[in-house]
């Protein structure tokens, strides 16, 4: 979340789109209806189904699963020409001013640089034009042809609300009064707040899903605003600390990112990420990555990490390809992988496809799984009948069991969705020889560290040399671990003003990332997380809800990464002078006589920068402002365009109707075995998509009784329409196919599932829950992931589990 | 605030005075259909104060589940797909159980001394141990409420948790409940913060919004806010106007002091018998036995 969830309470009006927040983020809805209760804030719900979150709105809009690019586009479309934009903001804090290179084009559905043969871009094409002084050019009267804004708005031109219509089958009536709804937080004293999840992941075009929806919030001046922002809610209490500390096979902590096989020099690994401002007198924050790297190799590596061994550049791996989930069961299916070690993870129930990746782990010589629970994925070799028919006989892997502690079994900190870290202590003993993960890492980690100083080995240095400073080797403690993704002094570090002045003695905690250095002389496991526990002891622990200028910012409630600051961007919710734009609800100000930015968040500025030097909100970025043009960062290109799911009930792409192929995405990675798999509409006629409800978490609480008491059996949710065509009654027993497998499943017939005109024809949707399987309490079902396609997002290979075609039948 | 008196204001089947030297305080539970996500942690929460397992059912086509209520389960979501207008769907979810009416049927009904009491709160809370497990209190209750347990045939339902009420707590799925759709306080209280939300939904469009709190039944200490306080039925046939079935008061009314007559001439007669004819003698061989 760019902002909180405490803080929607500010907002006028909650556009819940992509996600189903009372569903799935019960306890955080709350907010929402405070904003209800307390601002009159207006809830709106843009969903295939009409969700428990759209049983308390004001309106509720339905949408095809996989063609929210298209919807929004056509939001951009509308507040564009009808002029609903906040001027100022759009003008002064994204770079709609400037200018494109003029090689960069779009047509027929495809920007320039394609590659067909590779299905990518070369997108060189992709960026500003620089001028002489090293800087983009701008157009701020935003006329010139080539300048963001127009390109922009011609890009979208195509986005008309009939085109809406035909693409999402939304009723053109409910899309106008979705856009009109939305085009009045345009005013500079509205903010809207867009809450989405997994509804836009798990696409092949998710992240650009997402990227729509932040242009809408940048043309409206939501983006830095109280009770604005685009406000991701994170499924699993601590997946946002999962991607945060870097667990992503791509990603070092903090979104510090490895280096691919191409960067063999360290500072040529270093420039390319520490970028200089393509504006004069802007920040780009970035330019310091280099201290966040070095820092980090510190608190990996301690005294072997030295300026002259590049701080071991050389000992981190060097990618050849992305090594998310779907390459991994690719390669494991392929008999490249021997062992793989699922910790809190159930692959078999929660990648997609489960028959290929149940085949693959089948190649395995040995999986470990480390889980409190007893997992589908530890009995993926074991006959459970028609839910899991394998024959036990023909597959060799060997598997391990380590039981683990559950999250009440431990102390520590969680990540909530708006960045909060806070601590959590042990409720309760774990049962039996469960252990903590710590434990059983550690475990692994010194006997492997044995081996190496006894046997030697092809490349033993990184293992030998990690820091390993634990009082109990065998079980570092949480405590130790946070104090280390906090950061410390290694030696006296000064004030860069006043060399004299020494800010941080050698051996204490730092106070935040400003203060780590690029010499050696500080170690951070995690930048972002600097200052989470510094002297003045474990900032996440603390539990003061106090809201002195009652905006529900409570800066002494736990600790927000990045430096406290609960409001990202925080500076734009004030106009170019300093002043907030909406006087009600201040956030920060410029405070000339104190010259610094003083108010009830920490502002996402150098505090004592004044208005008149000119530096823009949008510190991280080189431009100094937002984008709305995505350069070179996206698979698909610049500026979002609509492509259908892998599986489509249309022949063609609507907008491009002429080009096979950008039917679907051009960028999305497919594995050539895979695209046999996907289903046509002619043999699997509906539109199918998976979610949770609010009863279950995933595939965890189908093994507590009370959970499997609220809601004990499997089902799908069909359409009435639907229903009477196929002659289902509700309580039925269906069977729904897809190209890869079926389930079989009660049918719950509703009202809330409606069939829409896409394209000119009636099409119906499926929706199918995913919480059952063939362990636990609940009663046995089939995992959901049988029917879903092997295909990722182009840029973070989430795999498209919202949109997919299936068949249903009565049994 | 003190919630917590539990003077009993009504017996079933007993005629001793209440208790009124105390002046009472009526506490009323407050269910906002409009703030309602059935997300069921109220559910969860009861079976979790009050112990409650029920069985691990089936799906038969619907969210509601356990799909109704039984000694086991004391409150159960009911979900109601309705177009109130055409081409406006809506999502009614309301929280069901038992309502703490203030003339309740149940007691009224009951023929076991104690087995149901209603406190001076206005909560009405049946004490098992009293239960003959007639089922008389189901036929007196007009919102077909309390179950009778196929394990010890004596019946249950909500009890307001009157164990927390009387420690100063509020019941358990007040205290869950996410999203505020549920308050609990004074009565008065409470139907000056449903007037609130009314006005609100009014705001909102729903111009039949309204609290429901039956006369019919003297009111009720559990009342909802409804969106459309006009058609109550919507909410998986919520009665429109409920009343305590005629069946109690004939058993109130004339059965039950003719019985108690047949009870009192079945006692004079034996008594009568005994002064005529003396003790029953009891055979030589029996007591050899």
């Amino acid at each position: 979340m760019t902002n909180h969830w405490v803080d929607i309470k500010n907002t006028d009006l909650v556009l819940i789109m992509g996600g189903n927040a009372a569903e799935a983020h019960p306890c955080g809805f709350k907010w929402v209806t405070e904003a209800k209760a307390h601002r009159k804030a207006r809830l709106v719900v843009v969903d295939p189904r009409f969700t428990r979150s759209a049983a308390v709105s004001d309106y509720y809009a339905p949408i095809r699963a996989g063609s929210d690019i298209a919807f929004l586009g056509g939001v951009i479309n509308y507040l564009l020409t009808h002029d609903k934009i906040h001027h100022e903001y759009v003008k002064n804090y994204t770079d709609s001013s400037f200018l494109v290179k003029d090689e960069f084009s779009f047509e027929n559905g495809l920007f320039s640089g394609y590659d067909p043969e590779k299905r990518s871009y070369d997108r060189s094409s992709w960026g500003y034009q620089i001028g002489e002084d090293g800087y983009a050019r701008v157009d701020p009267t935003l006329q010139h042809p080539r300048c963001v804004f127009q390109l922009m708005k011609a890009h979208y031109s195509r986005y008309t609300p009939e085109m809406v219509s035909t693409v999402c089958g939304t009723p053109q009536a409910a899309f106008l009064k979705v856009c009109e709804t939305i085009a009045e937080t345009s005013a500079a004293d509205k903010t809207m707040t867009i809450m989405y999840a997994l509804g836009w992941t798990q696409h092949s075009v998710g992240s650009q899903m997402i990227r729509t929806g932040a242009m809408v919030q940048l043309l409206l001046g939501n983006i830095g605003a109280p009770g604005g922002g685009m406000n991701a809610l994170r499924g699993h209490s601590n997946i946002q600390g999962l991607t945060d500390l870097g667990l992503l096979s791509d990603l070092l902590p903090g979104y510090l990112t490895l280096p691919r096989d191409a960067e063999q020099n360290f500072g040529a690994y270093i420039d390319k990420r520490a970028s200089k401002p393509l504006r004069p007198g802007q920040l780009s924050y970035w330019q310091n990555y280099n201290k966040f790297h070095v820092s980090l190799m510190k608190a990996w590596f301690g005294d072997a990490a030295s300026a002259e061994n590049n701080w071991c550049y050389d000992w981190l791996p060097k990618m050849d390809k992305g090594y998310d989930l779907l390459q991994v069961f690719e390669d494991m299916g392929q008999g490249k992988v021997n062992g793989y070690v699922c910790q809190g993870f159930n692959p078999l129930g929660s990648a997609p496809c489960k028959v290929k990746v149940s085949n693959s782990l089948s190649k395995l010589k040995f999986l470990v799984i480390v889980d409190p629970l007893a997992t589908e994925t530890s009995e993926f070799w074991q006959n459970h009948g028609e839910y899991n028919d394998v024959d036990p006989t023909k597959i060799q892997t060997e598997v391990f069991r380590l039981p683990s502690t559950c999250f009440a079994e431990e102390d520590g900190s969680l990540i909530n969705s708006g960045r909060w870290m806070q601590w959590h202590w042990k409720g309760a003993e774990p049962p039996g020889d469960a252990k903590g993960d710590q434990e059983i890492m550690a475990g692994i980690f010194l006997r492997i560290r044995a081996l190496y100083q006894k046997e030697g080995g092809a490349f033993p240095d990184p293992i030998l040399n990690l820091t390993w400073k634990h009082k109990v080797p065998s079980s570092p403690a949480p405590e130790e671990l946070a104090r280390e993704f906090s950061g410390k002094a290694l030696k006296d570090v000064t004030d860069p003003k006043d060399p004299t002045r020494v800010l941080v003695k050698a051996g204490e905690q730092l106070n935040g990332f400003g203060e780590l250095r690029d010499d050696g002389s500080t170690s951070c496991g995690c930048w972002i997380f600097s200052g989470a526990w510094s002297e003045k002891g474990n900032l996440m622990a603390r539990r003061d809800n106090a809201d002195p200028f009652g905006i529900g910012q409570t800066l002494n409630w736990a600790f927000a990464w990045p430096a406290n600051r609960r409001i990202l961007y925080n500076r734009a919710s004030c106009d170019p002078s300093g002043k907030p734009y909406d006087p009600a609800r201040k956030l920060i100000a410029w405070d000339a006589g104190a010259g610094k930015w003083t108010g009830a968040d920490v502002p996402d500025f150098v505090a004592d920068s004044a208005p008149e030097n000119g530096m823009n909100p949008f510190i991280m970025n080189p431009e100094g402002v937002a984008r709305f043009f995505a350069v070179d960062k996206m698979a698909e290109g610049p500026f979002p365009e609509h492509y259908e799911p892998f599986e489509t009930p249309l022949a063609a792409n609507p907008l491009s109707p002429g080009n096979p192929m950008v039917r679907s995405s051009p960028a999305a990675r497919v594995f050539k075995d895979d695209w046999a798999t996907f289903g046509k509409a002619d043999k699997f006629p509906f539109v199918a998509t998976t979610y949770r409800l609010t009863e279950h978490f995933h595939f965890w609480t189908k093994h507590a009784r009370l959970n499997a008491i609220t809601q004990p059996e499997q089902f799908v949710e069909i359409g009435e329409e639907l229903a009477k065509a196929k002659g289902i009654k509700a309580g039925d027993h269906v069977r729904v196919k897809s190209n890869r497998g079926h389930i079989v499943a009660v049918a719950v017939v509703t009202k809330r599932i409606m069939s829409l005109n896409v394209n000119g024809k009636r099409t119906h949707t499926v929706g199918i829950p995913l919480h059952w399987g063939f362990m636990g309490l609940a009663k046995n079902g089939y995992l959901t992931n049988t029917l879903t396609p092997f295909v990722g997002d182009g840029n973070t290979q989430t795999p498209e589990f919202k949109a997919f075609l299936v068949d249903v039948e009565k049994v | 605030m003190a919630l917590q008196s539990l003077d009993i204001k009504a017996r079933s089947a007993t005629t001793t005075p209440p208790p009124r030297a105390r002046d009472p305080i009526h506490v009323a539970k407050l269910i906002d259909i409009s703030k309602c996500i059935g997300c069921k942690a109220c559910q969860v929460a009861c079976m979790e104060w009050n112990d409650l397992r029920d069985e691990v059912g089936t799906n038969a086509g619907t969210y509601d589940n356990p799909r109704d209520l039984t000694a086991q389960s004391w409150t159960v979501m009911r979900f109601s797909e309705v177009e109130v207008e055409q081409g406006r769907l809506e999502w009614l979810i309301r929280k069901d159980g038992c309502m703490h009416c203030e003339d309740p049927g149940c007691l009224k009904a009951c023929p076991a001394p104690g087995a149901i009491v209603q406190s001076v709160n206005g909560i009405v809370d049946f004490h098992q141990e009293h239960c003959i497990g007639c089922g008389y209190c189901i036929t007196g209750c007009p919102f077909d409420i309390p179950r009778l347990s196929k394990k010890d045939s004596k019946v249950y339902k909500c009890t307001l948790c009157s164990d927390r009420v009387a420690v100063g707590m509020e019941p358990a799925c007040i205290k869950t409940c996410p999203t505020g759709a549920l308050v609990f306080g004074t009565k008065g209280d409470m139907i000056r913060h449903a007037e609130g939300r009314i006005a609100d939904l009014k705001e909102r469009g729903y111009a039949n919004a309204a609290l429901y709190n039956p006369e019919g039944v003297g009111g009720t200490h559990v009342m909802y806010v409804l969106q459309h306080g006009d058609k109550p039925e919507l909410y998986a046939n919520l009665p429109k106007d409920p009343h305590i079935s005629p069946l109690v008061s004939l058993w109130k009314g004339i059965a039950k002091p003719l019985m108690s007559l047949g009870i009192g001439l079945a006692v004079f007669a034996g008594f009568f018998h005994f002064v005529t004819a003396g003790p029953k003698e009891v055979e030589e061989e029996e007591k050899a036995d």
